[in-house]
């Protein structure tokens, strides 16, 4: 997410994928050294319930994970 | 005389006509571009007022793909997401629902309440500011604010508050206006209630 654009697509690829993977891992880090924060939307197995897990390290991320969303660090307003 | 001198002009001219429009075009093609200003128009961002229609569509379905169904249908309808707090103050809280929950607003503060009272806590003034410094004053659309505000509260909910400034509801939110909401979030969730109810029997 960005201000004044809304959702940008960083990267993508097979984390699987050795190449991909490194890239992938360059454009995380990227996106914290910014300062932004990455959140991996999830559902609890169980209840359904939907919540977001913030990811500070890209190991862990969740195998099944299809996106990490980066948001700007919240601050007081 | 003059009569017919004025019609063969007429004439004249209507048959050119052609011959002058292919003139004129090929002079235009032929000219050298204008030239312009230091730093050259083109070079300016020219104000696109689709764009933030555009992001805020986009925003809207992220938000959608994140949150449940309820989640999702409450913001389209009412324009606020209810996220419940995650501490109990008593083992009892944990069986009959929170014991607090938050109203999450668009570009608006975070307002606590009390969901078996009704009673409105704090707001939490909280914002996800630009930063790289290239953006300037622009903030996220509307729907990715309420999504920030999502993932924050969900994700860790004491981090999000504690960033935020707290004050009492009326700072930036109307208390009435609050009050009036958490009616409609009542009557929302009672209609829908009867309305799954009623698909429920005649299934």
């Amino acid at each position: 997410m960005k201000p004044g654009h809304g959702e940008i697509l960083l990267a993508e690829g097979d984390p699987r994928v050795e190449e991909d993977e490194e890239r992938l891992i360059e454009e995380f880090r990227r996106q914290l050294d910014e300062g932004m924060w990455a959140a991996v939307p999830t559902t609890q197995p169980g209840s359904g319930r939907r919540e977001a897990q913030l990811v500070k390290d890209f190991a862990d991320i969740p195998i099944e994970a299809e996106r990490v969303i980066f948001f700007p660090r919240a601050s007081g307003g | 005389m003059l009569f017919a001198l004025l019609a063969l002009a007429l004439i004249a001219l209507v048959l050119a006509a052609p011959l002058i429009a292919g003139a004129i075009e090929r002079r235009r093609e032929n000219r050298p571009p204008r030239r312009r200003g230091t730093g050259g128009l083109e070079e300016l961002s020219l104000y696109d007022p689709g764009r933030e229609r555009r992001a805020e569509q986009r925003a809207r379905e992220l938000l959608r793909s994140c949150v449940n169904e309820e989640e999702w249908s409450m913001y389209r309808d009412l324009g606020f997401i209810r996220v419940a707090g995650r501490h109990a103050r008593r083992e009892s809280d944990k069986r009959t629902g929170p014991a607090y929950a938050y109203l999450v607003y668009p570009h608006k503060p975070i307002v606590a309440y009390v969901p078996a009272s009704g009673q409105l806590l704090s707001e939490y003034c909280v914002e996800f500011p630009d930063l790289t410094g290239a953006g300037g004053r622009q903030r996220l659309p509307a729907s990715d604010d309420v999504l920030a505000k999502w993932m924050a509260l969900t994700s860790d909910e004491d981090r999000v508050i504690r960033r935020a400034n707290l004050h009492l509801v009326g700072r930036q939110h109307d208390p009435a206006r609050v009050r009036r909401d958490l009616w409609r979030l009542a009557e929302w969730e009672r209609r829908r209630g009867s309305r799954s109810e009623i698909q429920q029997k005649s299934r």
